[in-house]
Formats: C-alpha cells, sequence, structure tokens
C-alpha cells in the first residue's frame, strides 16, 4: 500500500515534468505552424489533444486500484 | 428584446437560489448528512478558480492574442499534478494544527509570527480587492449589455444609485455575512458555501458550454467551417499561431501554477474547507478536466464573435454575451447572463470570506489583543466581537472592491487585472514552499522576501496602472518617476522586451526567493521557529499524537483554560470539547486541576481555529504561567541535547572498551588454546617419560625371570639397570607431583633463615662422588660469611642439586669444569653455576624453563633428564622473590644463575 501511494507519487511527478516540455517553447514553436488539420489549426489540435492526454493519464494514475 | 425588470428579477431569483441552496446544504449539515462529503462536490467548488476572468475575459484574451489565454488553465493543470504531494502535505498540516487561511499557514510556519501573520494579510487584501472589483466591473458590464444593448462599454458609466454592480455587491456582502459568519467553528468549515459554490460552477461551466455549442453549430458550420472562413481572413490566422513570446507564456504558465495553490479563494477552498483528504485524489483528474470544458470552445466563439462583427468597435470581452442576443436568442443570452453572474459572485463570496477570516484573525485582532488588552479581558463574549469584527470586514471588502472599480473604470481589460492579483499571491510562494520543504527557512527571512517582492510587485504593476488610469502622471510610466530611466516602472534598470507581467515577476521573484534564502541561511531561528518548521516539513512522519508536539512547559488551571475557551466558542460546545477530551484521554475533572501540556496545546489548536495561530498563542500566553522559551528552559532544552551527546559519547566509550576486552579476550583464549594444547603435550610426554623407564625396567626384568641361569656378570649388570630406571621412574612423578603442587599452591614451604653458604658446601660434599665419576674439575668460590635468606632449605637445595647435576651433566667431556660463585649484592645473594660445555643457542634459553622442553633433537637422543627439572627450580626461586636465569654463549658453556632477597633484619 503504502509503496503503492509511493510509485503513484512518482508517475504524477513525471506527468508534471512531461506536460512542462510540453507546453513550453520549444514543443510549441514546432507546432505553430500557419496550417489547419482536418478544419482545426495545428497548434489548436496539439495542445488540446496533449492536454486531454495528460489528464487522462492523471486518471489512470489515479484511479488504477490497488493491486491486492 | 429583454426588459431590463427581467433581467433584474431573473439575477436576483438566481442569488435567491443561491441562498436556498447554501440554506440547505447547511441544514444537511447540522443533520450530520453532509452533501460536501464525496469527491465531486469538493472538485467542482474547486471550480471557483474560473471566474468572470474566464467567463468573458478568456474570450476577449483569445479574440486579441490567441493561444495566450491558455497558459492560465495549463498551470493548474500541471500543478494538479503535484497536488498528491503538495496540496496534500498543506492539507495535513492545515487540519493537524487548525490553520484557517494562508496568513495563519505562514504566520504558523515560522513561529506563529504577527507580524508576518500581518504582511501576509495585508499583501492578500491588496493583490485580491481589485480582482473582486474586476468581478463586479463584469457583472455590471454584463447588465449594461443585456440591459440596454449597448455594444460600447464605459461611455457613460451609469451612477452609483442606478448601477445593478453595487446592489449585486451588497446582496453578495449579505450572502457572505449569512454563510460565512453564521457562527465560529475551529474548523471553519461552511457546508453550505461549498455547496452554493460547487453549483456556480455548475451552472457556469453548463451555460459556457450552451454558448459555445450554440455559436460553433448554430451560427457556424461546426469547427472546420470557423476555422476556415478565419483561415481565409489574414489578419486572424495570426491568432492560429503562437506569437513568439515563450518567456511570457513560461512566467504565465508559473503564475496560474502558484495562483491555483495561494489564492485566498483557493487555499479556502481546497484546504480550509477540505472535509476529507481523499477528495483530493480525484479533484487531481477531475479538475482540470473541467479547465479543459470550460476552454473547449473559447476559440470558437472568439472566431465567430471576430467574423460576426468584422468592423465594429465591439469589446470581445462581451463577445459571448453579444453573440446570442446578435441572434435575437434572448432566453440564451439570459443564461449565459447567469453562467457570467455565477461566476462573478462565486469568486466574490469565497474571496471576501477567505479575506475577512485573515483580516479579522490575523490583523484586526492581535492589535486589538495587544493594545485593549485590559478592555477585551473584561468581556465575556469575545466571539460576537469577531463575528462582528468579520461582517464588518466583508462589507468594507465589497466595497473598497466596488470604489476601486469606479475609480479604475475600464481602461484594463479583464484578464490583466487579474494577472496583477495573481502575480500579488505568486509573492507566497517562496515562504509556503520553502517552508513545507526547507526546515531552514526563518521567520526573518520570510519577512524579508514577502516584503521586498510585494514592493517590487506594487511599484512595477499597480502603481503603473494608477498612471495608466491618469490618477497619477503619465510621465511616471514613460519618462520613469522624477525622470530616472532606470526606474521606470515597466522597464526596471532598463530591462525590456518583456510584458510587464513577466518583468515584473522576474523582478518581485529575484528579489523575493533572493531575500528569503540569504536572511534564512543568515538568521538565528527562535525555538518555537524550529519546532514549527518541524512540525510543517515533517508532518506525514509524524503521527496524529506526535503532530502535537508539546512546546509548552507551563502550567496553567483548567477551569482558565475553559473560561478562556468559552469567551470564543460557545459554552455549551467548549463543555463537549472538554468532556470528549476527558475521555479520551482518561482525565478526571474533579481530580485534575493543572492542565499538562497535551490539554494546554490542545486549547490553543481549538483557539487558533477561530482567531488564527498567532492571535492564539497570545492568548493562551496570558493564561498560560509560561516558562518556556525562558533562558532555563532553552538550557534544559540544550542539557538534554547535551544529555544525549555525553551518552553517544559514553556509548562510543563502552564500545572500545567492549572492542578492547574482546581483543584480551581473544587472546586469553589463544593462550587457554596454547595451554590446552600444553597439557596434551604435557600428558603424553609424562605418559611417554614414564613408559620409557618402565618398558626398561620390564623388558630387563622379563631376561632375568625368563633365564634364571644368566650369568650373574650379566644378571647385575641388568640389576643395575632396573634400578637406575626405577630410580629414574620415582624421579619423574616426585618432580611431576612436584610441579604440580607448586603449580596448584599446594606446595608446603617451611620458611627458615637459611644460610646459603652452607647449604652449597653442603651440597658439593653430597655430589662429589658425581664430579669424580665424570673426571670433572670443581672450582668454588664462595665468600667467607653471607647473610642469610628467609627460604626453605630443602627446596634450595633441590635447586642447586639439580643446576649442578645439569652442569655435570652438558659438562665438556674433556677437560670438563664445573664453577659454583656466590656472590653478596648487598640486598640480594647470587649464586652461578658455570659450566663450560656446548652452552645453548640464544633460541633455546627461555625454552628450557618450559616444561618437558629439553633442547636437542628428543626424538634421536635419549632425553637426559625430565625436561621438569628446570621449571620446578624456577618456580621454586619465583616463589621465593628470587630470579633464575641462564647466559650462554654456544660452545662457550652455560651460566645459570639465581638470586634470593637477602632477609633485611627488622
Amino acid at each position: 500500500m503504502e509503496k503503492q501511494q509511493r510509485v503513484r507519487g512518482q508517475r504524477l511527478v513525471a506527468i508534471f515534468i512531461v506536460g512542462c516540455l510540453l507546453f513550453n517553447y520549444p514543443l510549441l514553436q514546432l507546432f505553430s505552424v500557419n496550417n489547419i488539420i482536418g478544419g482545426i489549426p495545428v497548434l489548436y489540435i496539439y495542445v488540446f489533444t496533449a492536454w486531454l492526454a495528460l489528464i487522462i493519464l492523471m486518471a489512470l494514475i489515479i484511479e488504477r486500484r490497488d493491486k491486492k | 428584446m429583454l426588459q431590463g425588470g427581467v433581467v433584474l428579477l431573473v439575477s436576483f431569483l438566481y442569488i435567491g437560489l443561491l441562498f436556498a441552496i447554501a440554506y440547505y446544504g447547511d441544514k444537511r449539515a447540522d443533520a450530520g448528512r453532509s452533501l460536501i462529503s464525496n469527491p465531486y462536490i469538493y472538485a467542482l467548488s474547486l471550480g471557483v478558480y474560473c471566474t468572470a476572468w474566464t467567463f468573458y475575459g478568456s474570450v476577449g484574451r483569445a479574440a486579441r492574442t490567441g493561444i495566450d489565454f491558455l497558459p492560465i488553465y495549463l498551470g493548474p493543470t500541471l500543478m494538479a499534478a503535484l497536488w498528491w504531494f503538495v496540496l496534500r502535505k498543506m492539507i495535513r498540516i492545515s487540519k493537524l494544527n487548525r490553520i484557517t487561511s494562508i496568513a495563519d499557514f505562514i504566520a504558523s510556519r515560522y513561529g506563529k509570527s504577527s507580524a508576518l501573520a500581518g504582511l501576509v494579510t495585508v499583501i492578500a487584501v491588496v493583490g485580491i480587492t481589485p480582482y473582486i472589483s474586476l468581478q463586479l466591473k463584469a457583472i455590471s458590464n454584463s447588465f449594461e449589455v443585456i440591459w440596454h444593448q449597448s455594444k460600447i462599454i464605459g461611455t457613460a458609466a451609469p451612477t452609483i444609485a442606478s448601477d445593478t454592480a453595487f446592489y449585486i455587491a451588497l446582496l453578495l456582502a449579505a450572502f457572505a455575512i449569512l454563510f460565512g459568519t453564521r457562527h465560529l467553528d475551529a474548523t471553519e468549515h461552511h457546508e453550505g458555501l461549498v455547496v452554493a459554490i460547487a453549483f456556480e460552477s455548475v451552472v457556469k461551466l453548463l451555460t459556457f458550454l450552451a454558448v459555445g455549442i450554440f455559436v460553433t453549430y448554430g451560427l457556424y458550420d461546426g469547427v472546420t467551417d470557423l476555422s476556415s472562413r478565419a483561415f481565409a481572413d489574414p489578419e486572424l490566422t495570426a491568432l492560429f499561431t503562437a506569437r513568439d513570446a515563450y518567456t511570457d507564456w513560461a512566467w504565465f504558465t508559473f503564475l496560474s501554477m502558484m495562483a491555483i495553490l495561494f489564492l485566498p479563494r483557493q487555499f479556502h477552498i481546497a484546504v480550509v474547507e477540505n472535509v476529507n483528504e481523499q477528495h483530493l485524489n480525484k479533484a487531481i483528474w477531475l479538475f482540470p478536466l473541467y479547465l479543459l470544458a470550460i476552454n473547449l470552445f473559447v476559440i470558437p466563439i472568439a472566431l465567430g464573435g471576430l467574423l460576426h462583427f468584422p468592423n465594429e468597435a465591439v469589446d470581445p470581452d462581451t463577445f459571448v454575451l453579444l453573440l446570442p442576443m446578435a441572434e435575437g436568442q434572448e432566453l440564451l443570452a439570459l443564461l449565459v447572463f447567469l453562467g457570467g453572474l455565477s461566476a462573478a459572485t462565486s469568486m466574490v463570496i469565497v474571496a471576501t470570506i477567505a479575506l475577512t477570516t485573515m483580516i479579522s484573525n490575523d490583523l484586526i485582532m492581535p492589535v486589538l489583543l495587544r493594545w485593549q488588552w485590559l478592555e477585551l479581558a473584561k468581556r465575556d463574549d469575545l466571539g460576537g466581537l469577531i463575528l462582528t469584527i468579520r461582517r464588518l470586514s466583508i462589507i468594507i471588502i465589497l466595497m473598497l472592491s466596488y470604489y476601486y472599480f469606479r475609480l479604475i473604470g475600464n481602461t484594463q481589460p479583464l484578464v490583466s487585472i487579474g494577472l496583477v492579483s495573481f502575480a500579488a499571491v505568486a509573492q507566497f510562494a517562496p515562504a509556503i514552499l520553502g517552508g513545507i520543504y526547507w526546515k531552514g527557512g526563518s521567520r526573518l527571512g520570510a519577512l524579508v522576501g514577502l516584503s521586498l517582492g510585494f514592493m517590487v510587485w506594487g511599484y512595477t504593476l499597480p502603481l503603473p496602472a494608477l498612471a495608466e488610469a491618469n490618477l497619477l502622471p503619465a510621465s511616471f510610466i514613460t519618462a520613469g518617476p522624477f525622470g530616472i530611466t532606470l526606474l521606470k516602472p515597466y522597464q526596471l534598470f532598463g530591462l525590456q522586451g518583456v510584458n510587464p507581467i513577466s518583468h515584473a515577476m522576474l523582478w518581485s521573484m529575484m528579489v523575493n526567493l533572493g531575500g528569503y534564502v540569504i536572511v534564512s541561511l543568515l538568521s538565528q531561528p527562535r525555538v518555537l521557529e524550529h519546532r514549527q518548521a518541524t512540525l510543517f516539513v515533517d508532518v506525514f512522519e509524524l503521527d496524529s499524537e506526535n503532530g502535537t508536539a508539546k512546546f509548552w512547559r507551563g502550567s496553567a488551571t483548567i477551569d482558565s483554560l475553559r473560561s478562556l475557551l468559552s469567551r470564543f466558542l460557545d459554552p455549551k460546545r467548549v463543555s463537549d470539547m472538554f468532556t470528549d477530551y476527558a475521555k479520551a484521554r482518561g482525565f478526571d475533572w474533579t481530580k485534575d486541576i493543572i492542565a499538562d501540556a497535551d490539554l494546554v496545546d490542545f486549547v490553543e489548536k481549538q483557539l487558533a481555529g477561530v482567531i488564527g495561530a498567532a492571535s492564539a498563542r497570545v492568548m493562551v500566553s496570558s493564561v498560560v504561567k509560561e516558562e518556556s522559551l525562558s533562558m532555563e528552559e532553552v538550557m534544559d532544552i540544550l542539557d538534554e541535547t547535551s544529555q544525549v551527546i555525553a551518552h553517544s559519547r559514553e556509548l562510543e566509550q563502552k564500545s572500545e572498551t567492549l572492542e578492547a576486552a574482546s581483543v584480551e579476550l581473544r587472546t586469553a583464549n589463544e593462550q587457554l588454546k596454547e595451554l590446552d594444547s600444553m597439557k596434551d603435550d604435557f600428558i603424553s610426554t609424562v605418559t611417554h617419560e614414564l613408559r620409557t623407564p618402565l618398558t626398561s625396567i620390564r623388558a630387563f626384568s622379563e631376561i632375568l625371570s625368563d633365564n634364571p641361569d644368566l650369568e650373574i656378570e650379566q644378571r647385575s649388570q641388568f640389576s643395575a639397570i632396573i634400578l637406575k630406571e626405577s630410580e629414574r621412574l620415582t624421579r619423574l612423578i616426585n618432580q611431576v607431583l612436584d610441579l604440580s603442587k607448586i603449580e596448584s599452591g599446594q606446595m608446603e614451604w617451611i620458611m627458615s633463615e637459611v644460610d646459603l653458604r652452607a647449604i652449597i658446601s653442603e651440597t658439593v660434599i653430597s655430589t662429589d662422588r658425581l664430579f669424580q665419576d665424570q673426571n670433572i674439575e670443581l672450582i668454588l668460590d664462595l665468600p667467607g660469611q653471607v647473610p642469610p635468606v628467609m627460604a626453605d632449605r630443602d627446596r634450595i637445595i633441590q635447586v642447586l642439586l639439580n643446576l649442578i647435576s645439569n652442569a655435570i651433566k652438558f659438562c665438556a667431556t674433556e677437560n670438563g669444569q664445573v664453577e659454583i660463585w656466590l656472590q653478596n649484592y648487598g640486598d640480594i645473594l647470587q649464586v652461578d653455576v658455570i659450566d663450560n660445555g656446548t652452552g645453548i643457542h640464544p633460541d633455546d634459553q627461555e625454552v628450557i624453563f618450559e616444561k618437558f622442553r629439553q633442547v636437542g633433537d628428543t626424538l634421536t637422543e635419549k632425553p637426559q633428564g625430565t625436561g621438569l627439572g628446570l621449571p620446578i627450580c624456577r618456580h621454586i626461586i619465583d616463589h621465593f622473590n628470587g630470579k633464575l636465569w641462564v647466559e650462554s654463549n654456544p660452545g662457550s658453556g652455560s651460566t645459570f644463575s639465581f638470586t634470593l632477597p637477602i632477609k633485611n633484619e627488622v
């Protein structure tokens, strides 16, 4: 139990670090192109997808049942 | 066309609904069936983060600069991942220490400092009041838009009497007073309030989604349609890329990360109102999801607005409201208006309550308690006084905010005012984060860091904003104060090219963090600071019992503590509290009169929940005859420490002694082992030595008995051998017995005055035949007269005989010569027995004194003695306090000497 919690915390920190990298220079600049894909600007697709992915990962980490 | 009366009625009805919900929430809580004891309500109530700024301002900012509005929501998403550590720790600390505001939190961490509590309160009030006024402005604007259908805001501000925002502010004050200051409670939970806030979060999300869907799919043909249309407009495509301002982006992300933790309203909802630490887990992903949902349609609405009002002077902050109105969707417009109202009111209510808790507990009460102590002491009902202070400060804050809004007017967009507030609360970051992870952070460091950060913030953000609102001369910004260009508030020390917010953050964080760290490292923290630092930093290592480390070393009567609490809390609840405490601790109120440290600590915690840590300490100190912090106590603590050190030294010494002992033991063990093997050797040697003569005796006896007709000559020769071997056997047995007697201390010594000279003469005479047989010359050198020695005469003879027979045995075979000298050295007599034999090798000179150790190869040569003679001699001489030794050079004979002390004439 104790260990599970610790692993969970470490994974969340990893999410934080990944998130900091995703939403920052230079990755942002890579997607900051004047173009649309499927009718949506590339930058918006990137930011919202990454955002949602982070949230889903966080939910998975939090909600995963502790192994008995 | 919406009638103004309808709008007014609906908004008052909405606020009425809030009252009802909050009332219901409080009722349920009183009945013990709490509505807020589930993680979803908790996560929703955290949505108080999204204010009118989000509701109206995000679209405005998106319409101006594109994706720039997003860092404000990405930051909290990232921070949510760290909540697992940071927020959980803050919640745990606050619960253990009954912390009810962010000022209390900081003050409590740094030794319950009233000065820090006051400073934090001032920063919070100065920083947040504009933010509250921003909400009032949003409400006022939205009224104007929906009521007067005006697309251009702020041309003619309404008079106060005709400004709906003023009445809304009054209503909100009433709400905050009713549900935020209903009664004083040590936990400071307001369940009804939280339920109402969660409800408002639902309202603003749903209405915003509704208008988003309407604009995207009603006005236009979906997201694709909107984007392609915007893509056709070169001015709008600029919004599709990030402006090359990644520094600003990073700073905004950081700011919002700090804001989600340290905004007083976030702290209040996330920490103070938290009823269960477990609720945090779900909020970690639900809250970011809420943020994502409410931002989903910001860009589409912004694009829709820009496309819909292409060349009109329309404030983009009002797109959300104007788009449905322009399309005649009056019901939707009314809903949107309510959504905006809910976003604004939720913020105003929680922020106001959070600020007033700080103002009453951390600013006014400490001052009152110190200045007017005598007057206050007379009052029994201090709880009523606190509630009055809080209610008054709610009204004052709201009126101040309203005044600020009238003052600043429409000079700044919604987002900018909000960011200025964010920058203010970000100043708490070093003190709080440092405080919960670094024990070294000190009160002085926090004071210096906060003050410096706050000053730089004030100089670089609100002051120039006043200039922009024409309340200060514009030259303050353009030329700097008094024309000093280095001090231009937006370009401090010539720093250019960054957004004013990033600029202010850079400088303020630098001085704040720098001041905090450097002063902390230089200053000497007080005892109480040490204790609080440990309580905060190691909160997860302390169990609930130790979490309340006893610091009170004084004494107080239970009665005085009880009456102290009763002055602030309902006496019946105080009585219950004490009864519960007594049950839990096994106290007997009738017997125990003096409160122990635990109880004092308990009372202080309860009081801290009501009036804050710093004030609670002042109050409790007034009752407790405290000896803590006195020189004596400090010395005691030091003494304890030095005792611990002494103990550890002692232990160290003991372990050293042990080590030495174990080394000794090891050597002893080795000696024992050697002795053991020596004993084995001894026995086998003795057996061997006994067997040799026995074998001879037996063999020759058998010959004699088997051959009765043996010649007489041979017969007598064999008899002689048998006799000789028998003698040797007897001698050997006698010696073994002697030796064991001497060694076991059972030898009987017959001590008398002995004349050595006489003894030597006698012994020589008795051995005369031996000398003649071996043809050895004997030289005697004896003085005429020697003083007597104390010894056993027979034993001395034994020694002499032994030495003389040895000398004869090992003498040179030809021209053998033995000398015996007796010398008087004054206090000792020395006897030397000198032979001229082969001598003894230096390596063997000590060996010969060991048992059965005869020099020479014992395997091939027939042993010439028993090997016990010399050891016995040495034992004997030792017993008479003399010495026996040998000096020898191989090839030139040996000298055996012994000394005996001369008997002192008494």
